[in-house]
């Protein structure tokens, strides 16, 4: 083998021992890229709460009393004065018992399986044109004001990170948190696989006029 | 080309060089009447319309604009109808919204970039990529904080994959209502992405042993997040900065986004700013009030994050009917968050029998895949079905096999088979069979 030749070799061999070490990279730091956040940053950026355990809730408190002024500020125009929806602003209020209806009612007295999920979605979310501006104070009143609407707490509740976690939410206990899919089993067959007779249009688009446009500009339709 | 013949071109154009042209467009045109009437028409009326076509038209018989007229292209100005579309009447403004892309105008398997739905839950931010950082944090060896310079420069990934709402369809639960392949099918588009593994990533900051979920946010208003397990985000998600080659549009989270293949679109958080690993799930809004599946005895589903296989034809369609009896061929698209589609079959008589239809290349996982079947209409009334079926073996349920399972109030995870109807004068229409 000639020197250049056992040259190129040897260097095909270290790339391929880089490539190798690339691909897994293993172990932290081996890149480094980037600067180590500081736990002052990290508290700066850490802003959420989890909803089963209510770990993340920071320190604080509010009331229902308290609540109910700044939900009148902040939060009435878009979801009603007690939580019952402007125009197809969401409902909070509401809906107790209609989860088996035909037109089930899902609000967060109804539907929402953990009290602290509802600080942590007020506190990074509403009010919608202003999210995340209001204090820990206030987001826990306003929670507290919204639970109480829902007769779900009496009025001198007052939230804080150990008495929201307390709340039992009516629906908590009717999610199931593991997916059971694949749930139908169809066959894949290929001739005669109904009877003709029983094919049958049950419903159509046609004529209902709810289809906006698809040629042109926009559709500007509203509901009927 | 030289500076003087742009100059002669030019010239030449704007004098007598217009006169010459028209002569010679009239003396095409003879010849174009006369080819006409060899050939004959095929059927219908024996006249040659006088309007038939000249040889040449005006833009061959001129010079365009040049390079750099459009530093950035567009679609041409006859395209303009082509854009994604909403439905206004559903939500109370466009800041908490869908859009749609226009399947019915679309040949491929790539969304292009502007006509990729939408999905937002507070508007589309505006984020500046010099101040946008990552940070990673939560059970973690070395927190970190990632600028996109740094974040670049990890190893890069493409691949090309499907992101669909898991509302898409959802309006068709109870009954037909839209009569649209846009408005029923629209929140699904597809795209190469660019980026980095999340796993190389959660690597380089050392997982605890703790750790078994991830919490992704974004830095919308929304602060939107979601919870995922670890073994997904080691197995096959990525963090993007890429699309479809170029950038990421803002409208699909510029800078940087998260893609986690085969799963319900919302947990693909867009404007990606931070990743913290815990030992349980964070039970957030979007996975508690939203994107759970209610059933009929009042209990719902959590944590259905995979998009089941589903497919469509995609012409012929309510929007784009047909015109004469005659041979067609039926286009369609399939898709599935197992893996790869396997087969697609099309019925054209309500689902009593079917053709498999053929796959066109490229096959891959978590993508769209294009199918395609000849057909020779005869003009009568027709039902026009596809039917996928994946790798795993899973087959697309009918909307009844569906509707016996979850009832009509779950909203997501909508991946019937689709009925179009079609009529006798060609006409296309969504409907449902019994
Ligand atoms: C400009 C209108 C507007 C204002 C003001 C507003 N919201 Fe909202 N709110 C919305 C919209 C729209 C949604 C649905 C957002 C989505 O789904 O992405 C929403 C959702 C919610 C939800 C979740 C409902 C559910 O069942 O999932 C809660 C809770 C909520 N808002 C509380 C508040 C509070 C508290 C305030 C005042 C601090 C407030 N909102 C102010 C428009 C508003």
């Amino acid at each position: 083998m000639s020197s250049s030749v056992k040259h190129l070799a040897l260097l095909c061999a270290g790339m391929v021992i880089a490539a190798g070490t690339f691909a897994y990279g293993a172990e932290p730091g081996y890149y480094g890229y980037g600067e180590r956040a500081t736990p002052e940053q990290i508290a700066g950026w850490d802003i959420d709460a989890r909803g089963e355990d209510g770990v993340g809730l920071p320190a604080g408190r509010g009331g229902v009393i308290r609540g109910a002024e700044v939900y009148a500020e902040q939060c009435a125009a878009c979801h009603g004065t007690f939580g019952e929806g402007e125009g197809r602003f969401p409902k909070l209020v509401g809906g107790a018992g209609t989860l088996r209806d035909d037109r089930p009612e899902l609000t967060v007295g109804s539907y929402w399986p953990f009290a602290p999920t509802l600080w942590d979605y007020i506190n990074r979310a509403m009010p919608m044109a202003a999210p995340h501006t209001l204090s820990a104070d206030d987001v826990y009143a306003l929670t507290a004001y919204i639970l109480n609407l829902n007769d779900l707490v009496p009025s001198e509740f007052v939230a804080d990170r150990e008495s929201l976690p307390k709340v039992k939410m009516p629906n908590r206990d009717n999610f199931l948190w593991t997916d059971p899919r694949p749930d139908t089993a169809a066959k894949p067959c290929m001739s005669a696989c109904v009877d003709p007779a029983s094919v049958k249009i049950v419903s159509t688009a046609e004529g209902k006029n709810l289809t906006p446009r698809t040629t042109g500009p926009l559709d500007t339709m509203q509901a009927k | 080309m030289r500076p003087d013949l742009w100059r002669s071109i030019s010239l030449l154009s704007s004098t007598g060089a217009h006169t010459r042209l028209g002569r010679r467009s009239l003396l095409g045109l003879g010849a174009a009447l006369t080819g006409g009437l060899a050939l004959g028409p095929k059927q219908g009326n024996a006249e040659p319309s006088p309007a038939s076509p000249p040889a040449d038209a005006p833009w061959s018989q001129s010079i365009g604009p040049g390079v750099v007229d459009r530093p950035y292209g567009r679609p041409a100005d006859t395209e303009t109808g082509v854009i994604r579309r909403n439905v206004p009447w559903l939500t109370a403004g466009t800041e908490s919204s869908i859009s749609f892309s226009p399947l019915q105008d679309l040949h491929g398997i790539i969304t292009p970039n502007g006509l990729f739905f939408e999905r937002y839950h507070a508007g589309r931010p505006d984020v500046d990529p010099e101040q946008h950082k990552l940070m990673i944090h939560g059970l973690v060896e070395r927190p970190l904080l990632l600028s996109m310079k740094d974040i670049v420069r990890f190893p890069q990934v493409t691949r090309i994959h499907f992101i669909e709402c898991p509302a898409n369809g959802g309006m068709e639960w109870r009954a037909a209502q839209l009569n649209s392949l846009q408005f029923n099918h629209g929140m699904i588009s597809c795209a190469e992405w660019t980026g980095v593994r999340l796993s190389t990533l959660l690597e380089e900051v050392g997982i605890k042993k703790e750790a078994k979920w991830v919490m992704v946010e974004g830095a919308d208003g929304a602060h939107m997040n979601r919870s995922l397990p670890l073994d997904k985000c080691l197995d096959d998600c990525l963090v993007v900065y890429a699309q479809n080659g170029e950038a990421l549009r803002p409208e699909q989270g510029y800078p940087l986004r998260l893609v986690v293949p085969g799963w319900e679109g919302n947990v693909s958080i867009k404007w990606l700013r931070r990743i913290k690993l815990g030992d349980k799930p964070w039970h957030s809004r979007e996975e508690t009030s939203k994107y759970t599946d209610l059933m009929p005895d009042g209990t719902s589903r959590g944590f259905t994050w995979l998009i089941d296989a589903k497919s469509v034809i995609t012409f012929p369609c309510p929007e784009k009917p047909l015109s004469d009896p005659g041979l067609y061929e039926i286009r369609g698209l399939a898709w599935t968050g197992n893996g790869k589609v396997k087969r697609v079959d099309v019925s054209t008589d309500g689902g009593i029998n079917w053709q498999s239809a053929r796959l066109h290349e490229p096959v891959l996982s978590k993508a769209l895949t294009k199918f395609t079947i000849p057909w020779r209409w005869d003009g009568a009334p027709a039902l026009l079905e596809s039917r996928v079926i994946d790798e795993t073996g899973y087959v697309q349920p009918t909307i009844a096999q569906l509707r016996k399972q979850r009832g009509t109030n779950s909203v997501y995870h909508n991946n019937s088979i689709q009925t179009w109807q079609v009529k006798g004068d060609g006409s296309v229409f969504d409907v449902q069979l019994g």
